[in-house]
């Protein structure tokens, strides 16, 4: 029952003296380590110490202290908690930090977010560029200082509102009077545009000409997506084939991006937590539980035993469901179309019924709050999450399995096929399924467990070939695991209450900082947050398992064949709203 | 690769096949009510409803945009239960609900009545935060889906009263609950005068 507490305690001041201080600012933890000695320091974390696993990267602004930070989270994949480390510099342009991608590759993506949103330049970064919003943006969204079309004011409630709330449409206000930014001098009158592609093609290897047997030949660039039926959403990949052979490929994303964080900023804590819906919509209870897990922390309350049961209960009943519509999906894209995918449907169907139910929405549930869940189970939505736990889900994972895993067609397109090395996965910061397919038994679940996964019976399936037949059957493995463990759940649940405390729409976080983690089912979902003690998170960051596992798309694509990319990218699992955020 | 486990994912598609055509004689007369059985642990055959003379059950929970609650007086007046306190404005994620709070014309003091209510149903995001911290039982998360238009969804305080009944008819549970808890407060509040 009891937690294993790692007791080997790290003093990195003591292992770098002048270069690595402690945060001593109440609330927050870990080291601050000087921006010069920052890939000394680095290195050492990762061979020295063993911190393998790089989660998340992410910048504040402390617009106050004039200083950016960038705030690091790693991990053993051998299990523990974090080694927090973090490095600040002058908030005067141009901000530069060195950056870690030398190191953990899996930096790659993460920092050309900070780059994007912030305005920090990572020197020693291979590609920085833009990555969620458009080449050719002005501006870095996630300072401080950056006012958005449509601003109205800082923070939530706006006044406006209440006591005299008129209603006015949004673009009402005018958004082009002081609400858009233009760099100094900028004319839109007069501006001709430039290819904003420009730099995303010369970042791809240079497609060159050759003559072979006397044929003048050329390497093409292909462009799939933005509107690409695998890609499950509006995602591109810019391909670079020679024949059908994948030689280069490079991620185009945001063409969903809304600045989820900016938005969270402004909105007090509770107010985030139906957005958090909106980030991995398949997975909804998942988000819940991350976010109410970082604010918990920094709240220090006490989740009650029901209120703990129930969250797992539903984690586990909507790992099961996203796993479905993975494989459903993943036979659409290997041409058995739409039959598979609505047998997996059915299944979930009879899962969102009890979302809907118990949360009040198939998808957006918004279940749960500081301190616990919105309502209780009742008692017929609890029949039916045993009859779909001990009878029906059990004998359909079988039926699936016969439909699925012995056919010929989809084995053959499937093994062997979009090969990571467990060195690489690990090095690529990849989560979840993925990692274990690798042969990496790393689940937070048992790694670092959170609510009270450290109860139940389960084993943690891990695969060795890491191919993509091998992370479809891991996820096969997956699916009866969750059914386990939902057995024990429901069988266990206890009486009592179901929330800390009464609830309450505006709740006091006191000043620091949290990561909450949880095994969401497509990867580590990290949540980032920060208080100052006011009634709206200073930072609000979300470490999203879709955006960081597709860092290695690149790796897994190169050397095959253009038709095994869509494999590759269904297996990855990515989903939109959390990609682009 | 001799095609057999090809075959053995085939019986499966096969047996749904069959399933499908036994089903719909099974439930050839009673066709409304398979809806029920749709969302039962032992359903098969044809999944989809046909919408709109087929819908699903919807559970109680269910939440969609919010309506204010009036209870209706002896003569036929309505008594709206919102007290324009604004929490729900406050509590609102995106911001979409517009409150002006009624003031006395003689002494310029506010009055526990909404002058206006607006709720942008575009804006909405059905998160369900203004019924459940409403102190009053005041707004209440609708079962009314159907609510497309060719114009914005711009909800006023006429289109947003509903009456109590109604509440009571789509939410039993929690109708009961709460009048249970209301009724107990002003029990208590009797007993200390």
């Amino acid at each position: 029952m009891a937690t294993p507490v790692l007791t080997e305690t790290i003093d990195l001041a003591a292992r770098f003296p002048g270069a690595v201080t402690a945060d001593a600012r109440p609330g927050y933890s870990g080291w601050m380590v000087e921006k010069d000695s920052l890939i000394k320091v680095a290195t050492d974390i990762r061979d020295g110490l063993g911190y393998d696993f790089l989660s998340s990267v992410t910048a504040v602004d402390y617009i106050e202290q004039n200083k950016f930070e960038v705030v690091y989270h790693v991990y053993k994949t051998t299990g523990g908690p974090a080694l927090v480390f973090k490095t600040q510099a002058e908030r005067v342009d141009p901000v530069e930090v060195p950056s870690v991608v030398s190191i953990w590759p899996g930096a790659d993506f993460q920092e050309r977010e900070a780059w994007d949103l912030y305005g920090i330049k990572f020197t020693g970064h291979p590609d920085l560029r833009r990555i969620l919003m458009w080449e050719g943006f002005e501006g870095h969204p996630m300072r401080k200082d950056f006012k958005e079309a449509f601003h109205e004011e800082d923070a939530k409630p706006l006044k406006s509102r209440w006591p005299e709330g008129q209603h006015k449409y949004a673009e009402a206000r005018n958004p082009y009077g002081d609400n858009i930014m233009f760099k100094p001098g900028f004319d839109p009158e007069k501006w001709t545009p430039t290819d904003p592609e420009e730099a995303l093609y010369a970042s791809l290897k240079t497609y060159k000409t050759e003559e072979i047997d006397g044929i003048k030949t050329d390497h093409i660039i292909v462009n799939m997506g933005p509107q690409h039926p695998s890609t499950h959403g509006v995602f591109r990949a810019v391909v670079v084939l020679d024949g059908e052979t994948v030689i280069g490929l490079k991620p185009v994303m945001g063409y969903l991006h809304r600045n989820h964080e900016k938005i969270g900023e402004r909105n007090t804590f509770l107010q985030n937590m139906p957005y958090t819906d909106r980030l991995d919509y398949f997975n909804s209870m998942y988000n819940n539980w991350g976010y109410s897990l970082a604010v918990e922390k920094l709240m220090g309350i006490q989740v009650p035993e029901r209120a703990e049961y129930i969250r797992v209960i539903m984690g586990e009943l909507s790992r099961i469901q996203n796993h479905l519509i993975l494989f459903g999906m993943l036979w659409n894209d290997l041409g058995a179309y739409f039959t598979p995918a609505l047998y997996a449907f059915e299944e979930r169907e009879l899962i969102l019924d009890i979302f809907e139910a118990v949360a009040g929405s198939r998808m957006m549930c918004n279940y749960h709050r500081f301190g616990g869940v919105v309502r209780d189970i009742d008692e017929a939505s609890l029949r039916k999450i045993k009859d779909l736990v001990f009878e029906r889900l059990p004998r359909k994972a079988e039926e699936f399995d016969r439909l699925l895993s012995e056919n010929e067609i989809f084995v053959s397109r499937m093994k062997g096929v979009g090969y990571l090395s467990p060195e690489d996965s690990i090095a690529f910061s990849v989560s979840g399924p993925n990692l274990r397919a690798a042969g990496v038994p790393y689940d937070i679940r048992r790694a670092d467990p959170y609510g009270i996964y450290d109860r139940f019976e389960f084993d943690i399936p891990v695969r060795h070939n890491s191919d993509l037949l091998d992370r479809y059957y891991l996820r096969v493995d997956e699916i009866k695991q969750s059914l386990r463990i939902l057995q024990q759940a429901v069988k266990q649940l206890p009486e009592g209450p179901f929330l800390a405390g009464k609830p309450v729409y505006q709740v006091r976080v006191p000043a620091g900082e949290a990561y909450g983690r949880v095994e969401a089912p497509k990867g580590e979902l990290g949540f980032y947050v920060i208080s100052n003690g006011k009634g709206n998170p200073y930072r609000y960051h979300i470490r999203t398992p879709s955006f960081i596992n597709i860092t290695s798309v690149e790796k897994m694509c190169v050397g095959s064949k253009i038709a095994d990319f869509v494999t590759i990218l269904g297996m990855v699992d990515i989903v939109l709203g959390e990609l682009d955020r | 690769m001799n095609g057999l486990g090809l075959l053995k994912g085939l019986q499966v598609t096969l047996s749904r096949f069959i399933d499908s055509y036994t089903e719909d004689i099974r439930w050839f007369f009673k066709r409304y009510e398979k809806v029920g059985f749709r969302s039962s642990k032992n359903a098969k055959g044809t999944f989809t409803v046909q919408y709109p003379e087929e819908k699903l059950i919807l559970p109680e929970e269910f939440r969609y945009v919010p309506f204010l609650i009036y209870d209706e007086g002896d003569n036929g007046e309505k008594n709206i239960r919102c007290t324009s306190c604004g929490i729900c404005a406050k509590a609102c994620p995106p911001q979409c609900i517009w409150i002006v709070r009624t003031s006395d014309p003689v002494t310029g003091r506010p009055v526990p009545q909404p002058a206006e209510f607006y709720i942008d149903a575009d804006i909405c995001m059905n998160c369900g935060f203004c019924a459940e911290y409403c102190p009053f039982d005041a707004i209440k998360m609708d079962h009314d889906f159907e609510i497309a238009s060719f114009e914005r969804n711009l909800l006023n305080k006429e289109k947003l009263l509903k009456p109590a009944s109604y509440y009571a008819g789509i939410r039993p549970t929690n109708n009961a609950r709460e009048e249970e808890a209301r009724a107990a407060k002003a029990a208590a509040k009797a007993a200390k005068v």
